[in-house]
């Protein structure tokens, strides 16, 4: 291959761009001229024409200068390979019923091989159903589980992203009983149960919350002793951000922990979970501001913007005390997480998480403190 | 997670929150809710009336109440005062007797549950042979003779109740000389009535139900007379010198027996059917008055013609010529008869008649001539018309008190000027601090002015606005014109009338500015009245403008309600707040908020389309704000589209009930008598709802969106002068909340007073802010440069408030249902908050500035929010920098017209309804505490240091 691309380099000076194109196992050379392309349809025609096939469906492609193969099937997308193909540009012709389109797309480069085998052998090549898979970066995460260090594993903390979206949250809740083991033995008591998934909603397509889930906490604030209605409105106040600590019905899929792995925070091992998930979420359970929770004002009628935070002035004393108050459990030592048991209480999970983790603090829960 | 790294407790701090806040339910103000029973002692001159929860309220001269309540929950029977004793019997349904009395502790009486008992017959008896049906207690004050349904009556100890059985009066012995062809008709039923002889406590008269009367003598245990009735006996009443007594029969009728040595089974002396000859009702009760000039007075309740005035509740008062029967409101309970109790005097000289009725107490003056109504000072019907909303002012000036009272006595004059004849006990609470003043509002339009700043809530004065409006009912057409000759004579009393004209005149705001006098109501079709204080009649003409809301939108359709109709021409209006302009939303849909400034002469008001700006002085609209979502179609469509959703949040309140049964029996035990008294009533009202099946609860998750509906609808409305576009200019500016969580902020631009009447009002918009939890704004405040709340207007001017801090910057305070935020002004940037909901799961449903100062030091006063919760819940939250001070349980959260109808004074007290008829009240402040505080003093028979209680032995103990 590398004769030909050393003989369109010389041809180039003269404005006209050397294509070399396959079909099947067959290879056809032409030139065109590079300032006058024409129109897509010509370019269809002419490739019908050099390769003898007139009446068959086909889709072009083409390889870019990263080594993508991208479609040619309009006139902007023709122009674009004709004005960046150096020196030589690649045709790859496909019969349209036997077509891949997972070989299109970004970062095919590293599949190149893979993706001219596939071209080349059209016989070898698999119907797959046409799915088309993204980058996960490319997409802001929609749930997560978080704190599984700190937790039992018999718990899972559910974080949702509402974002913006018009996606709904999607779930129910309703009153029902569960057993605890307490000093006296075994009792009753009432609890919050998630009784219904909506189908496409968020809930649902997490995967991660399930019909009769056992509710324990919502945002930090444990829910025992709280009315359906309670711990509905606060579901709701936290919409935005909703973290959700479960007791889910089916224990078979709990997160298996490593006690050594107790220091790091959030990692999760459970293997539905994206590796790549950010590792920031775990740092506040609620109280936490995030920017799309702010309130939006319109001045003189004017555009919307975000309201700013205002600068702290007589509420810094209550902060430092905070701060204070951090540091000085941190040098008293806690119990590492790994060692805590079924009855802990919701404070002391989030106080121990704070002490644990200096770096993760939730510096960022309250403008107040931001500013220290 | 901040409240986690929160500081311990500061001591400091801590100590001078239990200076500032304390929680109680001081006092129940209105009509009990159901009464069941009613009692009178002319000895103690107080009255008691018993409902069907088990309470039990004592109540005499005005500031003199006590509170009791059965711990069985029970309904309240019968009500017998001890003869000269601070002691009362009740018996419940349950037919349990209960002794109560009054005893001084720490310098006031308190009313106390001595014993209870339950008569017990023998072994295998049928539980009607104890069932009590009369009960006499004995002017001995030893014993009580209680009469059963097996005829028998059983004789207890006071106050041990030991059962003397071998004084009990049996039907056999009764039976014994009756002569056989009577006794064979008829055998002994239950006994009906029992009352001691007037003059000889050895001898009572005994009345069984088949008609049967015997006199028995208590010395030797045997009948010394039989009268021999033929018809079914209700009730018995003694002559005072006891030579006659009168009966009184189911079939309507009234016969006089003669008592003499001579004969010992006599025939009436006279028998009567007042209401004859067709078929007459019962009548229930009857009394016989002696009188000097000799007429008698009858009163007798019932007897009314079954077929034509069947359904009337009546009593009737003959004497001599004049009768009338005095047709009531509601069902007639019980009744007593004020007369005479001194021993040695030979007449009884009624002075007035007390009628309980189902939904209030009627006082007749028997004294004057035509027998005119007293106006109670306490049991005043809150819910003669339904209340539909409340406002409450505190400190009012002196003059404005005077005028109102004025005002209100011009609308008194038919009321009899008798001194209230129920004036047991002495009131020795400290008199009331200020002078407070309670705006009720009502479904037929009228709106009603109580004096709230004691213990007796009383009606000042009330104010109709149905005059400005033309309804169906023309007030010429008066049901009440009956001709002289009409028979029976009727003749309503009472002012209960639940039925409204039309509920478009329905109230649903009030605000009253105390410094001008000026008053804004607005109604459910949409209309806002500003009016003025006149203290003379007048006839003028309403001015009338019309807010289009809707600005002309297109597509919209209202299909609620039409806007009222308004009267062309002068109208009269009598003296007190008259009308002088008249704004119509259009469409005309309820008003959910309303500002008035007295300062600036405007008015705002808002819907659920919209807000607008009235310039009550110019007479001019000044602006209309539509806040409607294009895609909220219920809001558009007016109240009928709502029908379906008010069912849902029906069926929901009925599951949160049942829910919620567990729970409020735990709760229970909380805070006093008034608290138990509730707790009661909802025992009560859940116990009729257990039947219901309901399906398993669940509730949807879900974040509200801008397209949910009513979020247009307008909750608060707020005027501030502070700086909206930069810090060196303050100007006047309107706020407005929604509840889809957005806040206007409009700046206004008000002429100065020389030419306030030749520019226009402008008014700019200049802010938007939209809370992205998207929760309903319930309050809006400005704080100034010290942090101290805005005064209201005209408070500055009057020299009752220091003049706001306009150097300093201002702070905006937004309270939506879920947050409350403080936001820096001009440039709106937020600076706190404290997340309620999101941490307690509760959302606020009032939120009030209260000032609350210390009971330790006079010269320590802050301001605190008062916030009532869905929950039910009371939270005082710090100004400025929303901390949670202090948090008391104080409605049950399945009472949601309780929770609905709170509303809080400005000096941490407050109100809710507990029953349509009756609301409590509450303090929050160490300080201002309005409670009842009095002294029932043992009128010692000997010792006579109370002349209006002396009472002699003449204790004619009657059937309540």
């Amino acid at each position: 291959m590398n004769r030909p691309h050393r003989g369109a380099a010389g041809s180039r000076g003269l404005g006209t761009m050397e294509v070399k194109s396959k079909f099947g196992a067959e290879f056809r050379r032409f030139s065109l001229e590079r300032s006058k392309p024409g129109k897509f349809e010509e370019f269809y025609g002419l490739l019908q024409h050099v390769h003898k096939i007139p009446n068959v469906d086909v889709l072009v492609g083409y390889t870019d200068i990263h080594g993508d193969l991208l479609p040619i099937n309009n006139d902007d997308n023709y122009h674009k390979a004709v004005s960046t193909a150096n020196p030589l540009l690649r045709i790859f012709i496909q019969r349209k019923e036997d077509a891949d389109y997972s070989a299109f797309g970004t970062d095919t480069m590293t599949r190149k091989k893979n993706v001219l085998s596939n071209v080349l052998r059209p016989d070898n090549h698999k119907k797959k159903p046409h799915i088309v898979i993204s980058m996960p970066q490319d997409f802001r995460p929609v749930s997560s589980i978080i704190d599984v260090d700190i937790l039992p594993e018999t718990h899972r903390r559910v974080r949702l992203y509402k974002y913006g979206t018009d996606k709904p949250l999607g779930f129910y809740i309703r009153d029902g009983s569960s057993v605890r083991v307490t000093p006296h033995g075994l009792e009753k008591v009432p609890g919050i149960f998630i009784s219904r998934l909506v189908p496409g909603g968020l809930a649902q397509s997490t995967g991660l919350l399930a019909v009769n889930d056992e509710v324990l906490e919502v945002n930090g604030i444990e829910v025992s002793g709280k009315s359906l209605d309670q711990v509905t409105d606060m579901m709701i106040a936290n919409s935005r951000n909703l973290i959700i600590t479960v007791r889910p019905a089916n224990q078979r899929n709990n997160v298996v922990r490593n006690s050594r792995t107790s220091g790091s925070s959030g990692q999760s091992t459970e293997s539905s979970l994206p590796s790549s998930m950010p590792n920031i979420l775990a740092n506040s359970l609620q109280g936490e501001e995030e920017s799309d929770e702010e309130d939006i004002i319109i001045e003189d009628s004017g555009e919307p913007q975000q309201i700013p935070k205002a600068t702290p002035t007589s509420e810094s004393l209550e902060s430092l005390t905070q701060i204070e108050l951090l540091h000085e459990s941190t040098q008293n030592g806690f119990l590492p997480s790994s060692e805590m048991n079924l009855n802990h209480s919701t404070g002391s999970v989030s106080m121990e998480y704070e002490v644990q983790d200096p770096d993760h603090r939730s510096l960022e829960e309250d403008g107040t403190i931001i500013t220290l | 997670m901040r409240r986690f790294l929160r500081p311990g407790h500061d001591p400091v701090r801590e100590r001078l929150k239990r200076d500032l806040f304390q929680f109680n339910k001081t006092v129940e103000h209105g009509f009990p809710h159901q009464p069941s029973a009613l009692g009178y002692s002319p000895f103690l001159r107080l009255m008691a009336i018993g409902t069907r929860s088990g309470a039990i309220k004592l109540y005499g001269a005005p500031g003199v109440e006590f509170m009791g309540l059965h711990e069985e929950n029970n309904t309240v029977m019968q009500i017998h005062f001890i003869p000269d004793q601070c002691q009362l019997v009740t018996l419940l349904d349950d037919n349990s007797l209960h002794l109560w009395s009054l005893k001084q502790h720490s310098g006031a009486s308190e009313l106390r549950e001595e014993h209870r008992f339950t008569l017990k017959g023998p072994p295998g008896s049928p539980p009607s042979a104890t069932q009590v049906t009369a009960v006499l207690p004995h002017s001995s004050r030893e014993v009580l003779y209680l009469g059963t349904e097996s005829g028998n009556i059983f004789v207890v100890e006071l106050p041990s109740f030991r059962v003397l059985e071998d004084r009990t009066i049996t039907s056999e012995a009764v039976l014994q000389r009756v002569p056989e062809d009577y006794c064979n008709r008829r055998s002994c039923e239950l006994v009906e009535a029992l009352q001691e002889h007037p003059k000889n406590p050895d001898q009572i008269l005994i009345g069984y139900s088949r008609g049967l009367i015997v006199l028995w003598d208590l010395q030797n245990s045997k009948v010394t007379h039989h009268f021999l009735g033929s018809q079914q006996l209700e009730n018995l009443y003694w002559q005072r010198d006891g030579s006659k007594f009168i009966s009184c029969h189911y079939d309507g009728s009234y016969t006089q027996w003669p008592v003499s040595s001579d004969n010992r089974q006599p025939e009436p002396l006279e028998n009567l059917v007042p209401y004859g000859p067709f078929p007459c009702k019962a009548i229930s009760k009857i009394y016989w008055q002696t009188t000097k000039n000799g007429l008698p007075y009858i009163i007798f309740q019932g007897g009314m013609p079954r077929a034509s005035y069947g359904d009337r509740h009546s009593i009737s008062v003959v004497h001599g010529s004049q009768q009338t029967a005095f047709d009531f409101t509601s069902r007639v309970i019980d009744f007593f008869i004020i007369f005479s109790s001194e021993p040695a005097a030979e007449f009884d000289d009624p002075s007035a008649m007390v009628v309980l009725a189902e939904e209030e107490l009627v006082v007749i003056d028997l004294k004057t001539a035509g027998w005119p109504a007293v106006h109670p000072p306490y049991l005043a019907s809150l819910h003669c018309s339904a209340i539909t909303c409340s406002h409450h002012v505190s400190n009012i000036p002196l003059k404005l008190w005077e005028r109102i009272i004025s005002a209100g006595s011009k609308q008194n004059i038919h009321y009899s000027n008798m001194p209230w004849p129920i004036d047991g006990g002495t009131n020795i609470a400290p008199d009331p601090p200020q002078r407070d003043l309670l705006l009720t509002g009502h479904e037929d339009g009228t709106v009603r002015f109580w004096d709230a700043s004691g213990v007796c809530l009383h009606l000042l004065y009330k104010l109709s606005t149905v005059r400005v409006f033309l309804t169906d009912a023309d007030p010429n057409d008066n049901m009440n014109t009956l001709g002289e000759d009409e028979w029976p004579p009727l003749r309503k009393v009472g002012t209960f009338d639940p039925y409204s004209d039309d509920p478009r005149l329905g109230i649903q705001k009030i605000y009253l500015c105390k410094y001008s006098g000026y008053l804004a109501v607005a109604g459910t079709a949409g209309q806002v009245l500003v009016m003025e204080l006149n203290d003379e009649d007048a006839e003028h003409v309403v001015d009338h403008a019309e807010a289009d809301l809707l600005q002309d939108q297109e597509g919209y359709r209202w299909k609620g309600h039409e806007k009222l109709k308004t009267r062309d021409g002068p109208v009269r209006f009598e003296a007190g707040f008259q009308p002088f302009v008249l704004v119509q939303c259009q469409p005309p849909a309820v008003v959910t908020s309303l500002a008035l400034h007295s300062e600036w002469k405007l008015v705002a008001f808002g819907t659920s389309h919209g807000f607008g700006l009235f310039d009550h002085q110019q007479k001019r609209l000044v602006f209309v704000k539509c806040t409607l979502h294009p895609s909220d179609q219920l809001a558009l469509e007016g109240p009928l589209s709502r029908v379906k959703s008010l069912k849902k949040s029906l069926r929901q309140s009925f599951r949160r009930i049942r829910r919620s049964r567990v729970s409020s029996r735990k709760r229970r035990g909380g805070s006093g008598n008034a608290s138990e008294v509730q707790e009661a009533n909802a025992k009560f009202d859940q116990d009729a709802l257990q039947e219901m099946e309901l399906a398993p609860v669940q509730r949807k998750i879900e974040a509200r969106s801008a397209e949910d509906s009513f979020t247009g609808f307008v909750r608060t409305l707020y005027f501030a002068d502070t700086f909206l576009r930069d810090s060196s200019r303050h100007c006047p500016s309107l706020w407005a909340g929604t509840n889809g969580g957005t806040v206007y902020a409009f700046c206004l631009r008000v002429p100065p007073a020389e030419r306030r009447m030749d520019e226009p009002v402008r008014a700019e918009q200049a802010k938007e802010i939209q809370l992205m939890h998207r929760a309903p704004v319930v309050g809006i405040l400005v704080l100034d440069g010290r942090s101290t709340p805005l005064p209201e207007p005209l408070e500055v001017a009057h020299d009752l408030s220091k003049s706001p801090d306009m150097q300093g910057s201002h702070q905006l305070l937004v309270v939506s249902e879920e947050q409350f935020k403080v936001f820096t002004l001009p440039k709106v940037s937020s600076k706190l908050k404290l997340k309620l909901t999101a941490l307690e799961g509760c959302r606020v449903r009032k939120v009030t500035v209260a000032n609350f100062g210390s009971c330790k030091t006079d010269d320590y006063s802050e301001n605190d929010l008062a916030v009532l919760t869905n929950l039910g819940d009371i939270q005082i939250i710090s100004l400025p920098f929303l901390k949670l001070q202090i948090r008391y349980p104080c409605i049950r959260k399945e009472d949601v017209s309780g929770i609905a109808s709170c509303v809080f004074t400005k000096c941490g007290q407050g109100f809710y309804l507990i029953s349509p008829s009756e609301f409590e009240r509450f303090s929050l402040s160490t300080k201002w505490l309005v409670e009842p505080r009095c002294i029932v003093d043992m009128p010692e028979v000997t010792s006579n240091n109370h002349v209006h209680n002396k009472s002699g032995m003449d204790n004619t103990a009657r059937k309540s």
